[in-house]
């Protein structure tokens, strides 16, 4: 059985990692956990990006959640804020999508363009002229 | 929604939205009934009787960006499927409470699903919030709180990966150790 002390264990271990980091601007993760979100699998998203950032020992990333970003047929939606300020918001994710932007974009910077709204909404428009 | 966490989610984004700075979910399930009751109550801007009267009417929604809201709908529709059935309380300026019903044995109860998850992601997600969990069964009580966990975590933020992960296990063991061989899914 887990006990409280084992907490104590975590706060000293951390401690001295949090100090360092403080004064670094990190990169934000936040997932759209609305009922649209969550129906169309933002859990699983979540959970795979938080998995793939622990697996890499990523500093500096942190994973949170909003309510309604407002596009809700595009749902789940994941918005990366990088440290500069600008945001990237990628669309109908799934866990595996997830692990691709942690692996490209968050740690190698390059944004993986065919995942985000302005290619699904182009790919939109593309369908709606050929019908 | 296909667990019952997902919809406990869902009811604690509204009580972010109503500006809560706790929120208290309660699960308790009942041997003589056959029932698993779920309570989430906060402390919020509530909301008046109209508004009360229609909230589980999926054509009403406090939000702006659109005109419907599915939320309490799906939990009540989810809860009097299994048989249960669903309630909501609230004050205008005092808080909300919302009360489902699931019949425990009833072959259209959805799944418990990652509670421990939820109430731990939330938790990291809304630090300045007190986010509590109690599950009850008979004599067996199982307590959790975020910010009795902040308290002893110091300048550490509950939000820390290790600290979340940890948070997860040791809700986990809760659920098993209430929950376990009272719902089937929970083997204990």
């Amino acid at each position: 059985m887990k006990s409280l002390a084992e907490l104590e264990e975590i706060r000293k271990n951390t401690l001295d990692q949090i100090k360092m980091r403080k004064n670094k601007d990190g990169i934000r993760i936040v997932v759209g956990m609305a009922t649209c979100g969550i129906a169309a699998g933002a859990r699983p998203v979540m959970n795979a990006l938080v998995e793939e950032i622990g697996k890499r020992k990523l500093r500096d990333v942190s994973v949170t959640m909003t309510g309604c970003i407002g596009v809700c047929r595009l749902e789940p939606i994941v918005e990366v804020y990088n440290a500069d300020g600008s945001k990237v918001t990628y669309v109908k994710m799934t866990p595996e999508k997830a692990a691709r932007v942690v692996a490209e974009h968050i740690v190698n910077g390059r944004v993986c363009q065919d995942l985000t709204i302005g290619a699904a909404e182009a790919a939109e428009k593309a369908k709606a002229a050929d019908n | 929604m296909r667990e019952i966490a997902l919809h406990i989610l869902d009811i604690m984004q509204n009580s972010v939205a109503a500006g809560s700075s706790r929120i208290d979910t309660v699960l308790t399930a009942e041997y003589e009934t056959g029932t698993l009751t779920v309570t989430v109550e906060d402390d919020g801007c509530g909301m008046d009787k109209e508004m009360l009267e229609k909230v589980a009417d999926p054509f009403t929604t406090s939000r702006t960006t659109r005109k419907v809201g599915l939320g309490i709908p799906l939990l009540k529709a989810s809860c009097e499927r299994s048989g249960g059935n669903f309630h909501i309380s609230s004050e205008k300026g005092s808080g909300t409470t919302v009360t489902a019903v699931f019949g425990i044995d009833h072959i259209d109860r959805p799944v418990l699903g990652d509670l421990a998850g939820v109430v731990a992601d939330m938790s990291a997600a809304f630090p300045s919030m007190d986010i509590t969990l109690k599950l009850v069964c008979g004599t067996k009580q199982f307590l959790y709180s975020s910010s009795q966990t902040e308290r002893i975590l110091g300048e550490v933020p509950i939000s820390e990966p290790a600290v979340v992960k940890w948070l997860k296990d040791y809700i986990n063991e809760g659920i098993n150790e209430i929950f376990g061989g009272v719902l089937s899914e929970i083997t204990g």
